[in-house]
This record gives C-alpha cells, sequence and structure tokens, in this order.
C-alpha cells in the first residue's frame, strides 16, 4: 500500500530536482548543437547556459527564475493500491507545490487570470495541473513534474487534409521564426508537434511530445521518426540561433505525436519546451521505496493505445 | 571573443556612452527591479519612490525573482531572470524621467523605435540577458537583498527588489547611445533567408487574420 505522505515527498522532491538540475539527455543534446554552431554571439549563449546548469547543481538554485506554470503527469498502475485514493493524489500534489514553491525556491508565477491575486504558493483555481495515465499490470506509480514557461513558442492552426506536409513545414516555420525573433522561446529549444485528435487533444499531443519525451527519442511509427528528423533540419536551416542572433541552433529534437482525427482536418500543435527543459520523474513503487529518473516514459504503447485493440463487427 | 566589461554602478554617462553592441558586460552595485506592477503604482500617483532610489541605482531590471522569505528574516534568492521588456514600452518615458535611470535590463530588447526615440534621449541603454534563463549564474551575482517595497500589495513577483550586486551578469549591450540595436541588426540579417524557407511550399487551404491585415477579407 503506497502511503499519501510517499507520494507528497516524491512530489516535493521532483519539484526541486527539475527546477535544479538540467536533464543529462537535454545537457548532452544542447552540447551538440553547440559543436555545430560556427556564429560567435549564438555559440557565446550557449556556452553561458552551459555554464548556467552547473552553476545550477553546484549551488542547488534554480537554473532559471521563471519556473513556468509547474505541473504534475501521474501515470498509475492498475495493480496500484495507494491509501488516499485519486483526490489524496492530487491533495498531496498540492500541498507539495506550495512547500517546494517556498523551499526550492520556486517563482510563485500562479496568478487568477482576471484579478492577478496570489498566495505566493502557485496553487490556485485548476492549478497545479494533474493529468493522468494508466498503465497495465503494473502495480507502481509513476510521477513528472514539468517546468514550462508559458508565454511563448506555442501556437495552434487547424490545417486540412489537402495542406499535407507543406502545411506543416509552413505552420513550423511560421511558429519558429514568429517565436524565434530575439529569442522570445528560449531557443534552442525541445519542439512538440501535437497533429490531429480534436483542437485540445491536439494541444495535448503537442505539449507532451515536448516536455515527456527525451532527446533521441523517435516515434515508434518509422515515417514519423522519418518526419521527425526533418522537420527538426528545417528548424535549424532557418538560419536563427540562441536568441534569434544569426546561426544554426534552433532545435535540440522534436517530437511529433498523433491521434485519428476529423476526417476533414488535420489539427497542428507546435510547443517549445524551452533552454531550461526542466522535467523530472519518481517511481514510487508498491513496497513505498522510490526511484528517481529524467525518462518520463509517458508514452507507453499503452499510452498511445497502439496495443489496444477494438471489435466492432 | 567578445569583450568584456565590469561596470560600476551607478553608472557614469561616459562609461554608458562607451557601451559598443555585442559587447557582454558585468555590474557591481545597486540593482532594482520595477515592472507593470511598479509602474502603474507608481506612474498612477499611487506610491512614492522610495527613498534614496534615485542616487543609489540607475538600473532598472525587468526581473522577478525566485525568492523567498527565511525564518530569521532576511530573503533568500535562489533564482534571477528577466522578463520580456517589450511590453513595457508605454511605461518607459516618464520612468527614466521620474527616476533618472539609466540602464534597462530585461529579456528580448525593446523595438528600435523605442531605442530612437526613448532611451537614446535621455542617455540610457539596453542590456539583455543571455539564454534566456541564466538563472544560477545571475543569483550567484546577487549579494543581498537591500529592500524590498510593496511585496504584500504586488507579491514577490511584481515587487520591487533592490539588490546589491558584484559580477552580475553576464548581459550583452543589446542599445547605444545612438538607438542602435543589436538584435535589430541580427534579425535584419536573418531575415535575408526567410524568404527562400518557404520556397515550393504550397500556401494553406484556410488563412488566418495575420496573414491579411483587412479583416473585410475572406479568408479562403
Amino acid at each position: 500500500m503506497i502511503s499519501n505522505d510517499a507520494i507528497e515527498l516524491a512530489s516535493y522532491e521532483i519539484m526541486k530536482q527539475a527546477a535544479i538540475d538540467i536533464p543529462a539527455d537535454y545537457l548532452d543534446g544542447i552540447k551538440s548543437v553547440a559543436e555545430k554552431e560556427s556564429e560567435q554571439l549564438s555559440g557565446f549563449v550557449i556556452k553561458t547556459m552551459v555554464k548556467n546548469y552547473e552553476a545550477a547543481t553546484e549551488d542547488r538554485r534554480p537554473m532559471c527564475a521563471d519556473t513556468g506554470l509547474p505541473r504534475y503527469y501521474v501515470k498509475v498502475g492498475d495493480k496500484a493500491q495507494f491509501e488516499g485514493g485519486f483526490t489524496g493524489i492530487e491533495r498531496a500534489m498540492r500541498s507539495a507545490t506550495a512547500r517546494a514553491t517556498h523551499d526550492v525556491p520556486l517563482r510563485p508565477n500562479r496568478v487568477h487570470p482576471l484579478w492577478r491575486t496570489e498566495y505566493n504558493n502557485n496553487v490556485g483555481i485548476n492549478s497545479p495541473e494533474v493529468e493522468w495515465s494508466f498503465e497495465p499490470d503494473v502495480n507502481w506509480i509513476d510521477i513528472t513534474t514539468v517546468h514550462k514557461g508559458g508565454l511563448f513558442g506555442t501556437d495552434y492552426r487547424m490545417l486540412f487534409p489537402g495542406d499535407g506536409i507543406d502545411g506543416i513545414k509552413r505552420f513550423l516555420l511560421d511558429t519558429l521564426i514568429s517565436f524565434g525573433k530575439r529569442g522570445l522561446c528560449c531557443q534552442p529549444a525541445i519542439v512538440g508537434i501535437g497533429l490531429g485528435g480534436s483542437k485540445d487533444t491536439c494541444m495535448q499531443l503537442g505539449k507532451q511530445a515536448a516536455c515527456l519525451r527525451i532527446v533521441g527519442d523517435r516515434n515508434p511509427d518509422p515515417k514519423i521518426a522519418e518526419l521527425e528528423l526533418e522537420l527538426m533540419d528545417i528548424g535549424n536551416s532557418i538560419g536563427m540561433g540562441a536568441m534569434g542572433f544569426v546561426g544554426s541552433s534552433m532545435v535540440v529534437d522534436l517530437h511529433i505525436e498523433v491521434g485519428h482525427t476529423h476526417t476533414g482536418g488535420m489539427p497542428i500543435s507546435v510547443h517549445t519546451f524551452c533552454l531550461s527543459s526542466r522535467r523530472a520523474t519518481a517511481r514510487i513503487n508498491a513496497d513505498g521505496s522510490v526511484e528517481y529518473r529524467i525518462d518520463p516514459k509517458w508514452f507507453t504503447p499503452y499510452h498511445r493505445r497502439e496495443t489496444v485493440s477494438w471489435e466492432s463487427k | 571573443m567578445l569583450e568584456q566589461i565590469s561596470l560600476d554602478l551607478p553608472a557614469t554617462h561616459a562609461a554608458i556612452a562607451s557601451l559598443k553592441l555585442g559587447s557582454v558586460v558585468y555590474l557591481n552595485g545597486m540593482v532594482y527591479t520595477a515592472r507593470e506592477g511598479v509602474y502603474e503604482r507608481i506612474l498612477n500617483g499611487r506610491s512614492q519612490l522610495p527613498e534614496g532610489l534615485i542616487a543609489s541605482s540607475n538600473v532598472n531590471f525587468h526581473c522577478s525573482p525566485a525568492a523567498a522569505l527565511q525564518e530569521d528574516g532576511e530573503y533568500r534568492i535562489g533564482g534571477v531572470t528577466a522578463t520580456a521588456s517589450f511590453r513595457f514600452s508605454k511605461y518607459l518615458a516618464k520612468w527614466l524621467d521620474l527616476t533618472n535611470t539609466k540602464i534597462i535590463i530585461g529579456k528580448g530588447g525593446m523595438p528600435v523605435a523605442d531605442y530612437k526615440s526613448i532611451l537614446a534621449p535621455r542617455g540610457a541603454v539596453y542590456l539583455t540577458t543571455v539564454g534566456y534563463g541564466t538563472g544560477a549564474l545571475l543569483g550567484r551575482g546577487v549579494q543581498g537583498v537591500e529592500a524590498v517595497h510593496w511585496l504584500d500589495e504586488l507579491g514577490i513577483a511584481q515587487a520591487m527588489w533592490i539588490f546589491r550586486v558584484k559580477d552580475f551578469g553576464p548581459f550583452l549591450v543589446d542599445s547605444d547611445l545612438q538607438g542602435n540595436s543589436l538584435f535589430a541588426q541580427q534579425g535584419e540579417l536573418v531575415n535575408k533567408n526567410i524568404e527562400s524557407l518557404y520556397n515550393g511550399l504550397k500556401a494553406p487551404a484556410l488563412h488566418r487574420y495575420g496573414e491579411t491585415r483587412d479583416r473585410k477579407d475572406e479568408l479562403m
């Protein structure tokens, strides 16, 4: 039986890890982008960022003061047993968010959209978001937190089947250029593209593609995997680098997630997960032990429903 | 190698005049944060400027720190990063006149027209943070909190923080006293390539406002 306290503690711990320690996959990715960067200004920016990650880890302080909108992704095994129920998990996460905001400290970004009121703890109406996913045959709970800034670098558009791959390329260029200027989307970034589903699914898929897959991970559909690499090359050939300076460092990796969609449409969303791509995951086992890791492993075959059969005849 | 400069604050006119676009700057002295919360409050006459601010600091940082009040009453500053400055354009002329501020630090710079018409005529320049998100490096440069104003009224993110800083940086010089802009110059170079990126890609079936400026146009 997993105690609610264990869930609270793990949720708190990953808030801290995400804010402070750059994930190793992203650091390797950024270093390989830096090697290809021949422009002085863009190169200087990336080298400075690498120093910043080192300083954050050494000092145990957040790598970026805009600790974004802290939130959680929870994957619960079918056989997991936990004492507080689902609402207990959500309560634990609200508590962990408030404690971490004070202790790390995180910036208390969350305010009411109209009244701009806040409680200095990143907790409020509908926040932190908790998204749920499930996994067959296992007894653990995976909790991932993502700290992503929220103002720039995301866009949505309803494309149509006839727009095809050209439409996808155009929209990617539009988004990267408009938010890449002056570096507003804090590139080089992990880009996530959501394709299909309904509008809200499309946004969600793109966001999760950016934030919940590690650098180097490829979509299991080989043709989509190929498209990921092609689009990444397009992003890096814009001629724009870090901070919008001349350069080649725009995209560290690019992930596409798809969902079956309306026969008449091809909705697309683009999300950029910034230079401080902050995520951390904890697995809470049935015996209460906790393992921490950088790979959320969110897109399991079950999560994509690849392996789920359907019978309608 | 980009030129590196260490600047003592309050910055003198001569020091500011010598800054070149693209140089890397580190600051020593007193820096204050102010963004829309503080601007609205002061410029609408709801509060007065803190006493002594004008004499001690001429650097306005567009920043919301990740800060927390400790049990001993001191503030712990974790990460320090800038917020995007272009949104504060409408306040700046009055603000610079009122406070005699000569350096604006923020994220992403401001339109070159603002440099020419607001900053440069007042002897002020813009330094941009690097990255963005050198929160830990800048946090290291903050030696202490000299004062914090309107914390209860505005919250941690919008309050005015006055920081004592040493080797605080790096920042890049974005604008000079002629009103030139590094971002604008770099943007023009990037722009040369943009048209060709779209070569051969067919236009989408349904357009959006923004692709046409005339809202009477049909989008298909």
